[in-house]
């Protein structure tokens, strides 16, 4: 199996390159005129969670968990089909 | 090396697309019933659908060598109106006979509604009725969690048989769930919204290689035909071996498809 220093050698320029996007895109919220919604915050909180995931949780079972719908009931109907991404509706 | 493609969507690819998976050593695909991108009008509209899943899909692939093998349903998107898939639902059985039907799929819940779990729960009893392995669809993004459990919930009280079951599209917060109950699991390496190839090897090399496959769910979405060979690449960038590859990409979806009366290893293999 790959060690740590083959992983970081396959992987760490790709994750560096997705890290900039993700601060870039939250420079560019910041720049912009209006108001975010649920979905701004629930990326903040999954940013927030993946650093110190819950015991038994990997960081990417964490992310999922945070932007994940945790209500238990069927719906009584759906307004529409497809998904946003982040429990909420716009 | 060879491969099945699990789960593809090929009536929205172009037959460029069948000779592309061919060169990369494709020899059998699986096309589960699907959503058109739109709803359709009426139940006519699925009758035409079955027919180019049972007859003109399998001659398109066959130019290239490939077996074509398709699920048959309602798609959970078209689920809502319970009066209108009940309808087409009652035109199935006279495709069931097709030689290409594995069986019902991909069903499932979308937005977790009480109509769409009405309409999984009966494609189940279909599918027991004709003693058919199941394909199931699990939500996207925030849904899927909550869509993955009402699925298991409905599965347990139906007392399906587990390992004729695969829940497809898990991710990490789900491949857990489906696994430890004893179904099983397929990865979707569709950009943006599912599975990357690497995700996918992560999901491997923590859950193991065992009752698991991967496909590419191509369809008429951003999506690549070639991701399951792609990803078979990234499990050998990780050093994994040949063999390895191999079982996840043929030999798994092989075991699996195999417990489908229709399903058989192509000829070209033989």
């Amino acid at each position: 199996m790959p060690t740590k220093s083959d992983i970081l050698n396959l992987y760490f320029m790709d994750a560096r390159c997705k890290l900039l996007e993700i601060a870039a895109y939250l420079d560019r919220l910041d720049r912009h005129e209006g108001e975010g919604d649920f979905r701004q915050e629930a990326f903040l909180s999954a940013l927030e969670a993946m650093q110190t995931p819950p015991a038994g949780q990997s960081r990417a079972q964490t992310v999922l968990n945070t932007l994940s719908d945790h209500s238990t009931s069927p719906a009584e109907s759906a307004s529409l089909q497809s998904a946003y991404g982040a429990p909420g509706k716009l | 090396m060879h491969y099945i493609e699990p789960h593809g969507h090929m009536v929205s690819r172009t037959t460029a697309d069948y000779e592309s998976i061919a060169q990369a050593g494709c020899v059998a695909l699986c096309e589960p019933a699907f959503w058109a991108g739109y709803d359709r009008s009426s139940p006519a509209g699925f009758y035409d659908y079955y027919r180019q899943l049972t007859e003109y899909e399998p001659r398109r692939a066959a130019q290239f060598g490939i077996d074509h093998y398709c699920w048959l349903c309602i798609n959970p998107k078209e689920a809502e109106d319970p009066s209108f898939a009940r309808e087409v639902m009652s035109i199935i059985p006279e495709f069931l006979d097709c030689p290409n039907v594995l069986g019902i799929g991909e069903i499932g819940l979308n937005k977790n509604t009480k109509n769409e779990l009405a309409i999984f729960e009966e494609h189940l009893e279909i599918a027991q009725k004709y003693d058919l392995p199941i394909l199931i669809h699990t939500p996207h993004l925030e849904d899927k969690l909550k869509g993955t459990k009402l699925i298991l919930d409905a599965l347990k009280n139906a007392n399906v048989d587990r390992g004729r079951v695969v829940i497809d599209h898990v991710e990490e917060h789900t491949a857990p769930l489906v696994l430890d109950q004893g179904y099983w699991a397929g990865m979707t390496l569709y950009p943006i919204s599912k599975c990357t190839a690497a995700r996918a090897v992560d999901i491997l090399e923590t859950f193991g290689m065992e009752q698991i496959w991967m496909n590419s769910a191509c369809d008429w979405g951003v999506s690549d035909p070639l991701a399951v060979v792609k990803c078979a690449l990234e499990m050998k960038k990780r050093q994994h071996t040949l063999t390895t590859v191999q079982k996840v990409i043929f030999e798994n979806p092989k075991e699996f498809l195999s417990q489908c009366p229709n399903f058989k290893v192509n000829q070209l293999l033989q």
